[in-house]
């Protein structure tokens, strides 16, 4: 890597100054950001390294909804019993992201506000109707996501938090790449105070999406068999050499149909 | 104290060290002063070199030095030699470019070194490293085979037309074709058997280091094989005579082959050890690794299988391309050669056979041997062909294997391709695997499957492979640049304990503990009274080191011979000791007895009179114990046996879940049954990697896309069933250890039984055949486009 000045504020409004100089960057866990840094794709002046801000991490749930700081490690939301009491296909998206290592390392903030279009978070995120918490601003989950490796967030600013409302019913499931074993496709399924949302991850150009067609015919019927039929456009879907466009589109709908069954 | 003679499971002490962190890997030293260097490689797979700039690497922070080609050329440093010369089917050899350390002119494929930086850290040389600018003139690739041979296709090599290295063949075309044309009928078969990158788990590391006084050269190298590597890079690339030149390969971390060959790194380091005067260390991240290190197999095939109305096999046709890549690597061209179409009889009795082999330069990474090498091209071929037969004969797939079998009476067998088979016993292995599988309640499982909404096939591969390599002046006739002995040498130190050097390396096979457990039953003494030296030119004589599963059969032989010596001589020193006649001496569990008395020496009394040699046969008898032996095997060895795979597809996905593997292989005595059974176990996980999830992926023009483990499907621990491994023995008549050897036949009888499985679980999708890797997306594509026919169609 590169040489670069690494910082460990101990507050949000600390590491925001330090994020001012616009060729930091923040890491929260750093399982794509060190990597990146490892194989010099990347250059920053700075590393703004958010672990030591206690504020940034823990989980509670009131009130219907479960918020989740943004450095929140992926293990603690996997083993956490509130979230596996309010939403367990939270839960059990988080025990199945990565391996051990990057479950121990890797928190929910860095892998949303990251948005790499095989990432598992996302899923959950737009399907749940979450709210996404920064520094400055509540952000809805439709408008959060705005294409492959890009958000809503402004330079410098920092996801805080994440609060999810409890769905009624919910379940992700996942087909991941032979390889990397990251989400090559990824559907989460929900039903609750958002409405029926079907968040397709992994499999889209422009990353997360909702899939309209598969939420019309579930909030008809509420059944794996309502999807047959419903087909997925390739046209916005990702084709490499584990799997074409035409095959992870038949995907989402296996994946579609069988998190309906897992949700009940 | 356990049982640790010939047949016991002693624990491997080797795993100690390795299992605890306390291995020495090559990257593990660190020597004073050293350097370290970093390659400039080739982005393009194809383009001519306009010019490199290294003025701003070499005033960078911390750099000693830059090399580019022009300043090994300059100092008439050689191109990295080629050990194997293949001849055209008209006589002349075969085409040998030359193969430069450093880039000269063009780069052919990507990773091709270009320039090397040296510098005081790693993080500095990485960093200079960028700084060296080459320009490039780029013209189009040719990756593939059929890019390649394509007309008008881009030259490799400018004087290398059409790209052919060379076009070879073997066996009796006129039988052959004689065969064919009074066939009943003739089962044809076209495959990829697919490119695959090694992937130790160690990288690839040198330190080269020269000796300003004594003008002493020495490499730590990550090598299988560290006196060919002083033979090939002293005499052929560095001209440093043998003398002045010490190669030593501490611990390494897995090899499969491509840890054999000699690279341009190792060269490189030590090269410019003397030039800067400072030891140079370089290790291969793992992006390198992929680029660099030799990749396996990559044939395009086809076959046809002649058969009488009783399914007997009359005749085998086999027209074979070969990949070689865009150099020769040290073995390549034996590869598809005399390491497979001598294979090509298999466990069977066809008399006919001929096989052309066309091997062709292509811009990507050099194809060299692979674990099994040759052999798994060949027993996929076989075995797949097989089933191919049973298909167009309507037959059972067990049935026309046993009908085609070379009876256990019929050895040695003489195959038509080159081959005397010494011993072996195929009905048995079947039977047993059969057996091991339940094979025959297999169809309950298969309905069971479906109900649960799953295809579940079987497939199976009563393969043979030949190892144990090799004869010296048999490979020589067939155009083997080196002997293929073994040595051993055995110092009984004068206290009686034991210490061992042999030529062959460990590289995760056990050495330490095999060979121990060989030794100390041979000499009667407790294993740890016996050490294994290995991999260190300056301690252990001339070896050819370990590949081609020869270790125990031929160094393991070298061995027995030495102690025999050993044995030999300490009777005679019994007999001086002990007022008896030498042939009247016994030698057994330890101890030098005069037969039928109860008067005898132990081993250790031996040594120590031989060492202090008081009361000795002097004027007869050199003091000190210390015997060499140099094998030279009269033969290969045939280790072969069954493997029965059984494979679950959900028909949704099309992902094959491996749900049973049963293997039952001859690999001639055992010594460790736990060390063959990890061997065993090992070898099926490479095989099940290729046959569904290993493949090496170039674009068109030549970019490698399957360039990191984010792209290339290296197995895991959950791709993996429960592995049943079991043994069934013919002793090898020509070794004195009856051995075979063990390390390849997991990857060289497992492929066809898993493509098999998934065949067999499609069979009712329209097919007879899928090429590797079977992954989700193409097993998928079947299903989707080969719906299966229903009863009212």
């Amino acid at each position: 890597m590169y040489e670069f000045t690494y910082h460990r504020p101990g507050s949000v409004a600390d590491a925001v100054k330090l994020l001012a100089d616009p060729d930091a960057r923040a890491m929260s866990g750093g399982m794509t950001l060190i990597p990146t840094l490892k194989q010099r794709l990347a250059r920053p002046t700075a590393v703004v390294d958010l672990s030591g801000i206690g504020e940034l991490k823990g989980i509670t749930v009131s009130g219907g909804t479960v918020k989740i700081g943004g450095m929140t490690t992926h293990a603690t939301v996997a083993s956490s019993a509130d979230v596996a009491k309010a939403i367990p296909a939270l839960a059990k998206l988080a025990a199945h992201i990565g391996d051990a290592q990057v479950r121990n390392r890797g928190t929910m903030g860095g892998s949303v506000a990251n948005h790499d279009p095989a990432a598992d978070y996302p899923g959950a995120v737009l399907a749940l109707g979450a709210t996404v918490h920064t520094n400055t601003r509540a952000i809805a989950a439709d408008d959060f996501f705005n294409g492959m490796f890009s958000t809503a967030l402004e330079p410098g600013e920092i996801v805080t938090a994440i609060s999810f409302p409890v769905p009624e019913k919910a379940a992700y499931v996942k087909f991941p790449n032979p390889a990397s074993r990251y989400a090559m496709v990824g559907v989460f399924v929900a039903k609750g105070p958002a409405g029926v949302r079907v968040a397709v991850t992994g499999a889209g150009a422009n990353g997360v999406f909702r899939h309209a067609a598969m939420e019309a015919a579930l909030a008809k019927n509420w059944s794996a068999a309502a999807l047959d039929g419903v087909t997925t456009p390739v046209d916005d879907l990702n084709g490499d050499i584990h799997a074409s466009k035409e095959y992870r589109a038949h995907l989402i709908g296996v994946m579609a149909k069988r998190a309906v069954a897992a949700a009940g | 104290m356990a049982f640790e003679g010939i047949g016991a499971s002693v624990k491997r002490r080797e795993d100690l060290r390795f299992l605890s962190g306390r291995g020495n890997y090559t990257d593990d030293i660190n020597r004073p002063g050293q350097l370290h260097a970093v390659l400039v490689r080739s982005p393009h797979p194809h383009a001519r070199i306009t010019g490199i700039d290294t003025a701003a690497a070499k005033a960078a922070p911390g750099v000693a030095a830059v090399f580019v080609g022009a300043d090994l050329a300059a100092e008439n440093i050689g191109g990295l030699p080629c050990g194997w010369q293949i001849h055209n089917k008209d006589g002349s050899p075969m085409a040998e470019p030359p193969h430069p350390v450093l880039a000269i002119g063009k780069v052919r494929h990507v990773g091709d070194p270009v320039a090397v930086v040296i510098a005081e850290t790693k993080a500095q040389a990485k960093d200079a490293a960028e700084l060296v600018s080459v320009s490039y003139d780029v013209l189009k690739g040719a990756p593939s085979l059929e890019a390649a041979l394509r007309p008008g296709a881009p030259l490799v090599h400018d004087e290398v037309g059409g790209n052919l290295c060379y076009d070879w063949h073997i066996g009796d075309k006129d039988a052959t074709d004689a065969a064919f044309a009074g066939a009943h009928k003739v089962a044809r078969l076209e495959l990829v058997n697919n490119r695959l990158i090694p992937n130790a788990m160690e990288p690839r590391a040198a330190v080269g280091e020269f000796d300003t006084m004594s003008g002493d050269y020495t490499l730590y190298t990550t090598s299988q094989n560290p006196h060919v590597i002083r033979l090939l890079m002293g005499a052929f690339v560095l001209h440093i005579p043998e003398h002045k030149l010490r190669v030593v390969a501490p611990d390494v971390g897995g090899g499969f082959g491509s840890k054999i060959y000699h690279y341009a790194e190792e060269a490189i380091v030590t090269w410019a050890s003397a030039k800067v005067k400072r030891p140079v260390k370089w290790t291969a991240d793992r992006t390198e690794s992929f680029m660099s290190d030799a990749h396996g197999r990559d044939h395009v095939t086809v076959a046809e299988m002649a058969m009488d109305a009783n399914g007997k096999f009359l005749g085998l046709r086999v027209h074979t391309h070969a990949n070689m890549g865009a150099y020769l690597s040290t073995f390549a061209p034996c590869v598809p050669t005399y390491l497979y179409a001598t294979l090509l009889a298999g466990t069977y009795t066809t008399p006919a056979i001929y096989a052309e082999v066309k091997a062709v330069f292509t811009h990507s990474v050099p194809v060299d041997a692979y674990r099994g090498a040759g052999r798994p091209e060949a027993s996929f071929l076989i075995e797949r062909l097989v089933d191919q037969c049973a298909i167009a004969m309507g037959m059972d797939r067990v049935e026309i294997r046993r009908r085609n079998f070379i009876p256990s009476s019929a050895f040695p067998y003489q195959t038509p391709v080159a081959l005397q088979y010494d011993s072996g016993d195929y009905v048995a292995t079947l039977e047993a695997c059969l057996k091991a599988s339940d094979w025959a309640g297999f169809e309950a499982r298969r309905a069971a499957a479906k109900a649960r909404g799953k295809l579940r096939g079987i497939g199976i591969s009563t393969y043979l492979e030949a190892c144990g390599i090799a004869p010296s002046a048999v490979v020589g006739s067939l155009g083997a640049r080196a002997g293929l002995y073994e040595v051993a040498n055995i110092r009984v130190n004068p206290t009686g304990s034991i210490t061992v050097f042999t030529g062959t390396h460990s590289h995760g096979q056990g050495h330490e503990t095999t060979f121990a457990q060989l030794m100390a039953a041979k000499f009667g003494v407790p294993m740890d009274q016996v050490d294994i030296v290995h991999g260190d030119t300056a301690r252990i004589p001339f070896g050819m080191g370990t590949y081609g599963s020869r270790s125990l059969a031929v160094g393991g032989s070298a061995m027995d011979r030495a102690a025999d010596k050993i044995i030999a001589k300490g009777k005679k020193i019994a007999a001086h000791l002990l007022e008896a006649d030498a042939a009247d001496i016994e030698f057994k569990d330890g101890k030098f007895q005069v037969a039928g008395t109860d008067r005898s020496k132990a081993l250790a009394e031996i040594s120590l009179t031989a060492y202090v040699p008081h009361n000795y046969p002097i004027e007869e008898l050199e003091p000190g114990l210390e015997e060499t032996a140099f094998y030279d095997p009269k033969n290969f060895t045939y280790p072969g046996g069954c493997h029965i795979c059984e494979v679950e597809i959900d028909p949704d996905t099309g992902v094959v879940s491996v749900v049973n593997f049963t293997a039952v292989d001859d690999v001639g005595r055992v010594i460790n049954p736990m060390i063959v059974e990890g061997q065993v176990q090992g070898g099926v996980a490479q095989g099940i990697g290729q046959a569904l999830l290993e493949t090496c992926v170039y674009d068109a023009d030549g970019q490698l896309l399957s360039g990191s483990m984010m792209d290339y499907t290296m197995p895991r621990a959950d791709n993996l069933p429960n592995i049943s491994v079991g043994t069934s023995v013919t002793l090898c008549t020509h070794n004195p250890l009856g051995v075979k050897g063990c390390g390849e036949v997991g990857a060289i009888g497992s492929p066809p039984a898993v493509i098999g499985a998934v065949v067999d679980a499609l069979k009712d999708h329209g097919i007879t055949h899928i090429d590797m890797p079977a992954t989700p997306q193409k097993v998928w594509g079947i299903i989707n486009a080969n719906r299966p026919r229903m009863a009212a169609e």
